[in-house]
């Protein structure tokens, strides 16, 4: 049963190997939009500071964006989506396999990357382990959602910015408690119920998302 | 074994066929014809799930496909319009692919031999934005040799871009996998040399 879940997993990890420059893209825009910041408001750190959770928190959510599209639009060109739906195995599990690749590819590079550019705020180094830890709860449960949005936009016109305004405020919760976790650490009162509650969201999505996002697959298919 | 009743199929909002009835049983071949647009990919979709008809109903053993999706598409083998090729992996890699997408895992070599029998054993390692169309349509092609005990074949326009021996070989494999006891339902402008001629199913008589 887990054999489609594998063969995707190993299959979209190495096309995104072959195809490493749009890997690249994603990281680079993260990091040139965090660095853009510091530029825009001035070099006073207690600002720079308070804005660091925020600013590192939008730019992962944007860049994650900006990947999304790419998440089903080959294989639907190519008609690999279609011989994906007539496997006998569960759709949900390969989406998630799909997801899951995506995800490593995009997300997990940000989450690495991130307490190297929250020293550019002048964040405390006590903090940078709720900060990537934040991110590495969040960031999979951005790429699950937008899946979703992906699906469902799947193969329309202008499919690009419909996917932004759908996913865009459903993103709105995962900031507010992935900001604010790295906040409240810097404001001292601990992150343990935010990064607990981006837990429980991620779990929420990874058991929920495949499957709205399978039935999203098979309506765009027909 | 296959059997579909009262078929009506909608593309936007015009009605391209209705009251199409088919039933095909073991070693049948069924030629699906018809001019461009009267919805010969879009019944072939209908039959192997991937669309939902208007109005009737598909199936398979005497169980409505819906139903019954796993064992359905367990027993399915569709080769669509679009070859299913990644142009950055080889045809070796889309092929094990494929086969491991459609739950079943043939190992490498098996992979390589299909390739070989279907003439390709020379671009095994190439990566398939190099090859032709006709070679793309093979590489797709190859998966019948791997798919020989999945008894239901659903090919859309599988000649197109073959050479005359691609051809040829072609229809000696879909002929011997209906002797065996198999299901093949294609569409096709070419003619085929069959050696008996198949079963014709033509949408312009059901056309609405």
């Amino acid at each position: 049963m887990l054999g489609p879940f594998f063969a995707v997993m190993r299959r979209d990890l190495l096309l995104a190997w072959r195809g490493r420059a749009d890997v690249l893209v994603t990281l680079a825009f993260f990091v040139i939009v965090v660095c853009l910041f510091p530029f825009g408001v001035g070099a006073e750190t207690n600002q720079l500071r308070a804005i660091a959770p925020g600013v590192l928190w939008v730019a992962a959510l944007l860049s994650t964006l900006l990947s999304l599209h790419r998440l089903f639009a080959q294989d639907h060109a190519d008609g690999t989506l279609e011989q994906l739906l007539l496997s006998p195995e569960p759709t949900a599990l390969w989406v998630l396999a799909k997801i899951a690749a995506h995800w490593i590819v995009t997300g997990l590079p940000l989450v690495l990357v991130a307490p190297g550019l929250a020293l550019l705020f002048d964040v405390g180094q006590g903090v940078l382990g709720v900060l990537t830890l934040s991110l590495a709860l969040g960031s999979p449960i951005l790429a699950l959602l937008g899946a979703v949005g992906a699906a469902l936009t799947l193969g329309l016109r202008g499919g690009g910015v419909l996917l932004a305004l759908l996913v865009l405020p459903l993103f709105v919760p995962v900031l507010i408690f992935g900001a604010g976790a790295v906040d409240s650490e810097l404001g001292g009162t601990g992150a343990a119920a935010h990064l607990l509650l981006l837990g429980g969201g991620l779990l929420g999505a990874i058991a929920l998302a495949p499957f709205a996002c399978a039935a999203a697959l098979r309506i765009a298919m027909e | 074994m296959l059997e579909a009743e009262e078929l009506a199929c909608l593309k936007g909002d015009r009605l391209l066929f209705r009251g199409l009835a088919v039933r095909l049983e073991a070693g049948e071949l069924l030629r699906v014809t018809g001019p461009n647009g009267y919805g010969k990919t879009s019944l072939l979709r209908i039959l192997c799930g991937l669309a939902v008809p208007e109005h009737g109903a598909v199936r398979w053993r005497g169980v409505e496909v819906r139903r019954d999706r796993e064992s359905f598409h367990r027993a399915l083998m569709y080769s669509g319009h679009a070859a299913a090729l990644n142009d950055l992996l080889t045809p070796l890699e889309n092929l094990r692919f494929a086969c491991a997408a459609a739950g079943d895992d043939p190992d490498e070599a098996a992979c390589a031999e299909a390739l070989g029998r279907i003439g390709l054993g020379g671009q095994i390692d190439l990566p398939a934005r190099v090859l032709s169309q006709g070679q793309r349509r093979r590489v797709g092609l190859a998966r019948l040799f791997l798919a020989a005990r999945r008894p239901l074949w659903v090919l859309d326009e599988p000649f197109t871009a073959l050479d005359v021996k691609a051809v040829a070989d072609l229809t000696a494999t879909l002929s011997a996998h209906c002797r065996a006891g198999g299901i093949v339902v294609l569409t096709t402008h070419q003619d085929a040399p069959f050696e008996t001629p198949p079963r014709v199913l033509d949408l312009a008589g059901v056309a609405c």
